[in-house]
């Protein structure tokens, strides 16, 4: 058995568009350990959303593969043909996103839409029995099963995002990739939801990939992290290394600009410049037009992953 | 579903001052055109006393108002009044020929929404591909096309060259439909009758027609079925429905279709009303006894209560097909409320 459930390597998602290619995932190497949450940070646009989707190859026309692995147990997924990739998703690798609003079909029960996904995977299920299993799996999640009957208009968002997990969870996936899940939850929602993630977590012994751009959640569940920006990994490590010593320029300044309740600031703090152009991206390190410690050879050279400590930098005041 | 009955209890009503509208401006519009019923039924040279004689017998002497006055209330006692050139009540003329255009119409709609909607679907699946730009090109195309056209065209080639389909009537001369069960719907008489020579003559008599009339508003449908398809493919229960590992067809046809369907069964009630339109064309190119060409001969002869009482018809169809669809919408879309 392979203890790593994800390995991806060198992996590069091209969206050549009219104006050029957008190089939206550039030469990510990321490991998820069996059973770890991994946390996927970085501002909007920096590619972490479309590494999310690459790892079921669900990427939006006209996004394509332009190199690199995606290892699930140790096979290559962008090799697997469609039936593969088909068993894989929901079945496999489950994910939930980010609106749960409009993340279930209108026009559909909420039973139905379980009864759907289970016959999907499983060959000669009927669909009592199928929705027998729905209700035990919302059972698990505080949700009464007679909100099977309903459609999900009539349910309100945390319920909703509620659902999304027990239809992601009803099949017993062993990763489960959470793109932004809580952005459109209110706080008091949200800290529920993650509450009952970190359950869920340990019942269905699952490995999460948690994708967002807020620290605050990431640092509570997240026993690793990657760091993204514009479409590279700059910084990954343990979480409590990372947020304990962050090495990155990058990663400091996103530490930095959270408000701290504590400290008496006239003034947020702020990262100077905007992302950058990821059809032309700038030479050398992608951070450098708005890093402080900026040098010459930083204008030139891609800076490789150097391991610093207990965890991994890309960026030359390492080398 | 008491909130429904409701519904459609206000929408009726509300039908009824629209139709006063109508009538008045139709009432209004077939005495201002030139002519009347009395001088194309006796000719130019008949002697103004028998004309005069003529137009009181028909009530056309007195005041344009008091004819209005009068025709109302004939049409709040649900009577359309008689023929003003043939011995004839209005709503048996209409009753003669309607089943006829219902039964176009009906098929007309049926090839519009087979031919419109999958490959409109289909375009929006394989957007920018080859197959989508030739879908498209297709869709304007024959939406740009005059029905009638159209029509003279199958008919050469079908009708004429390969001599498949009959390119004039409901039947053919060995099919009498004097012998048919009373509907008036050929379809449905040759069914009741079990007459199975009949039913194969009465479709194939029908082919033509339909053919004609579908493929027109095929356009229309291709374009409305590819935007909304478009619009709703992006939509996040349609990646995670992917993400679930449903196939893709399913996903797309299912999924998608259905929720691209709700404004196309709105665009379908409003649609009726140039169905109806195509219909007129359709029946004189195809000599199909219905009720279009029947507005065109009495237009000619200015037969005044026969144009109003078929346009009534026309409108109090177009009326209900649109009540009709609301009702189908509220059934498939559970987060309608009336």
């Amino acid at each position: 058995m392979h203890s790593n459930i994800l390995e991806i390597e060198d992996l590069h998602v091209h969206f050549p568009i009219h104006i050029g290619t957008v190089r939206a995932v550039e030469n990510v190497t990321m490991t998820i350990p069996q059973g770890d949450v991994m946390g996927l940070v970085g501002e909007s646009g920096c590619g972490k959303s479309t590494l999310g989707f690459s790892i079921l190859r669900l990427l939006r026309p006209p996004g394509e593969f332009a190199g690199g692995q995606i290892r699930y147990h140790g096979r290559d997924i962008l090799q697997m043909n469609t039936k593969e990739v088909l068993d894989l998703r929901g079945k496999r690798i489950a994910m939930i996103f980010q609106d749960p609003l409009t993340s279930l079909n209108p026009l559909f029960r909420v039973g139905d839409q379980f009864v759907e996904a289970i016959q999907t995977h499983e060959n000669g299920v009927s669909k009592k029995e199928a929705l027998q299993r729905a209700a035990a799996t919302l059972e698990r999640l505080g949700i009464a099963p007679d909100r099977l009957q309903e459609y999900p208009h009539q349910m309100s968002g945390g319920m909703r995002q509620r659902i999304m997990i027990g239809m992601a969870l009803v099949l017993n996936p062993d990763l489960l990739i959470a793109d932004e899940p809580t952005t459109s939850l209110d706080v008091i929602v949200e800290a529920q939801f993650l509450d009952l993630l970190n359950e869920l977590r340990k019942q269905f012994n699952l490995t999460i990939l948690l994708i967002s751009h807020n620290l605050g959640i990431v640092a509570q569940m997240a026993d690793r992290i990657t760091v993204m920006y514009g479409g590279r990994v700059v910084e990954s490590g343990g979480a409590a290394a990372v947020f304990a010593e962050p090495r990155h320029p990058y990663t400091q300044g996103l530490l930095a600009s959270i408000p701290n309740i504590k400290l008496d600031q006239p003034q947020l703090r702020t990262m100077p410049g905007a992302p950058p152009d990821l059809v032309h991206p700038p030479p050398g390190c992608v951070f450098h037009p708005r890093c402080a410690y900026v040098e010459g050879i930083c204008r030139e050279q891609i800076p490789p992953a150097f391991k610093v400590g207990d965890h991994l930098t890309a960026c030359w005041r390492y080398g | 579903m008491k909130n429904l009955l409701r519904y459609v209890i206000t929408r009726t009503l509300l039908t009824i001052p629209m139709l006063f509208i109508l009538l008045t401006i139709v009432f209004v519009v077939v005495r201002i055109m030139p002519g009347d019923p009395v001088s194309s039924m006796l000719g130019g040279h008949a002697p103004q006393k028998v004309i005069d004689k003529k137009k009181e017998e028909l009530g056309l002497n007195r005041p344009l108002i008091v004819q209005y006055g009068s025709y109302l209330l004939q049409i709040c006692r649900l009577d359309l009044g008689d023929s003003m050139i043939f011995k004839q009540k209005v709503m048996d003329a209409i009753g003669d020929k309607l089943p006829a255009t219902i039964e176009l119409t009906f098929f007309g709609m049926l090839i519009t929404l087979v031919v419109g909607v999958p490959l409109g679907a289909y375009a929006a699946d394989k957007r920018r591909s080859a197959q989508d730009y030739g879908i498209r090109l297709y869709g304007i195309v024959i939406y740009c096309i005059p029905v009638y056209w159209l029509g003279l065209m199958l008919q050469m080639i079908f009708g004429i060259w390969l001599d498949i389909f009959p390119i004039a009537g409901r039947t053919g001369g060995h099919v009498f439909a004097s012998t048919f069960e009373q509907t008036g719907f050929y379809v449905l008489d040759t069914l009741l009758m079990r007459d199975f020579s009949a039913f194969g003559d009465v479709l194939v008599h029908l082919v033509l027609p339909s053919v004609t009339l579908g493929l027109t508003l095929s356009g229309i449908f291709i374009r409305l079925t590819r935007a909304n398809m478009l619009d709703v493919l992006k939509a996040d229960y349609i990646l995670a429905a992917e993400a679930r590992g449903i196939g893709h067809r399913r996903v797309v046809y299912k999924h998608g279709l259905l929720n691209a369907f709700v404004p196309i069964l709105t665009m379908m009630g409003l649609q009726v009303a140039l169905l109806m339109a195509g219909a007129l064309l359709t029946e004189t190119t195809f000599s199909w006894p219905g009720i279009g060409r029947l507005l065109l001969e009495r237009i000619y002869q200015r037969d005044y209560p026969t144009i109003q009482g078929v346009i009534v018809i026309f409108a109090i169809i177009v009326a209900l097909v649109s009540l009709v669809v609301d009702i189908i919408y509220a059934l498939i879309d559970p987060r309608v409320r009336y």
